[in-house]
């Protein structure tokens, strides 16, 4: 049977793990976001040399397992002069690798607007840069909160990479205490039970913030 | 008027996409005032040619002039952008499937640009929707979203939104043509308004009815080529070629 003793007992070292977790997920989303931005406008630039470097980044991303990339930049890093602790290197890391995922993601809703919307803003006279920002982009921006909380939904996830690397995360704390519970079980239903709980949270977040932008 | 020079001016316009040639030198003037209709079947190239006075449609070949000041210039990205920028306010289109902005009211839609190009007060923007809704009779629908009005509203929306930038000329591309037959005179209504107000427009349609009433000139394409033009009394009861002939036996309603 379940140790339920054990778990109400050693649950909060979960808690202060989850809060790196959720430290984790904010941060990543954070770059995530900023990688994707750059590299959606790259893949969607007017010159050939941004494009490709876009298109580089996404295939070379979403094409090599996160945890490779993880152990380059944590293990291999030093080798060539950059020195990160744990935590940062799980943060960059991660966001690096989101990053490539929110590329496809915001292109894809970006390039979803029809293009009469850009060319009627273009036939008023505005530029096409006005263009995207006043017209484009935010039919796009109300487009791609969904996608995007898919995105969220892996990262979050994808954080537990994190403990390859012993960063003290939800999935790290949940190895560490078997080595002195020996309750294997109790130890990931634990760690496991706070990951939904988080990723209830954000979903519900999301779904929020879609309905409340949404265009009928 | 001393204006020895067209309004608009179209000086041998070609057009390919790849092989295919979708303008085959059309050269043509409309005068200031003039209301040109362009008729002619599914894949003439009339969509092109309107697309080509704004350069939406860049032409391979050939000159578009307006009061001669060429509007397809060849000029450097940055250069060309602001030209061309500048000559698209002088130039509205209207188009077939409204192209209104879901995200913006019908005031937002109608003052976007104005207030991005012309720097206007929000009390000069909320009066110049007011004059341009009411001129298109939408004025009770000033804080609607597009997606609920009808079609026709949202066309007249439409031509609300270009005529806020006091365009010199409109171009209209099948205006009508999405439109419910029931909500089709509400726009053509507004259209005969612009007409007697001298707007110089130009008009895709395949509306021949409207375009006998409304138009001082027909141009009938076929195949990349104008075909055929007059005053709509001579194109639809006489038309000199057989192309033309034969088209409107088809599609002539009972303009005639
Ligand atoms: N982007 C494009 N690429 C390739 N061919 C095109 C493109 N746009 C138009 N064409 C072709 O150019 C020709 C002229 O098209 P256009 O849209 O000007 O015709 P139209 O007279 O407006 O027809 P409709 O009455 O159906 O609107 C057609 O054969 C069409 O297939
Ligand atoms: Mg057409």
């Amino acid at each position: 049977m379940l140790d339920f003793d054990l778990m109400l007992r050693i649950y909060p070292f979960f808690l202060q793990a989850a809060w790196v977790t959720i430290q984790l997920s904010i941060l990543t989303t954070i770059l995530g976001l900023i990688c994707g931005s750059l590299g959606a406008a790259a893949r969607l630039s007017r010159h050939g040399y941004l494009r490709m470097i876009g298109a580089t980044y996404v295939s070379l991303f979403r094409g090599t397992p996160a945890l490779i990339q993880l152990f380059l930049l944590y293990f291999g890093g030093p080798q060539v002069g950059i020195q990160l602790d744990a935590f940062e290197a799980g943060v960059i890391g991660l966001g690096v690798n989101i990053g490539a995922y929110m590329t496809e993601t915001m292109r894809g809703s970006i390039i979803a607007i029809d293009k009469g919307q850009a060319e009627a803003a273009r036939t008023l006279g505005l530029s096409s840069y006005q263009a995207f920002r006043n017209v484009v982009l935010p039919q796009a921006l109300r487009l791609m909160i969904r996608p995007l909380g898919v995105n969220i939904n892996a990262l979050i996830k994808g954080t537990a990479l994190v403990a390859a690397i012993s960063v003290v995360e939800l999935t790290y704390t949940a190895q560490r205490y078997i080595g002195s519970t020996y309750k294997p079980f109790e130890m990931f239903l634990l760690s496991g039970l706070l990951y939904m709980v988080i990723i209830y949270v954000v979903g519900k977040g999301i779904t929020y913030l879609d309905r409340k932008v949404r265009l009928t | 008027m001393s204006d020895a020079q067209p309004f608009v001016e179209i000086r041998h316009a070609r057009k390919n996409y790849g092989y295919i040639e979708v303008l085959k030198d059309i050269s043509l003037t409309v005068e200031r005032g003039q209301i040109v209709a362009i008729i002619g079947p599914s894949g003439s190239g009339k969509s092109t040619l309107l697309r080509a006075i704004n350069d939406l449609d860049p032409l391979t070949e050939g000159e578009v002039l307006l009061e001669g000041v060429q509007v397809n210039k060849t000029l450097p990205h940055r250069q060309y952008e602001k030209h061309i920028n500048e000559m698209r306010e002088h130039i509205g289109m209207v188009f077939q499937h409204f192209n209104l902005f879901p995200h913006l009211t019908v005031r937002e839609n109608v003052t976007m640009a104005p207030k991005l190009l012309k720097g206007i007060s929000k009390a000069e923007a909320d009066a110049l929707a007011e004059e341009q809704l009411a001129h298109v009779g939408l004025l009770d629908r000033i804080d609607y979203y597009p997606s609920r009005l009808s079609g026709g509203q949202k066309q007249r929306c439409a031509i609300a939104r270009a005529l806020a930038m006091k365009p010199k000329l409109m171009l209209f591309d099948e205006a009508t043509s999405a439109l419910d037959p029931e909500l089709v005179e509400e726009v053509n209504l507004v259209m005969k308004k612009l007409a007697e107000e001298h707007m110089t427009m130009i008009i895709v349609t395949h509306e021949m009815d409207f375009a006998a009433s409304v138009c001082d000139r027909v141009l009938f394409m076929d195949q990349g080529y104008v075909v055929e033009e007059g005053p709509p009394e001579v194109v639809f009861r006489n038309p000199k070629e057989a192309r033309t002939r034969e088209f409107l036996r088809k599609h002539l309603g009972d303009a005639t």
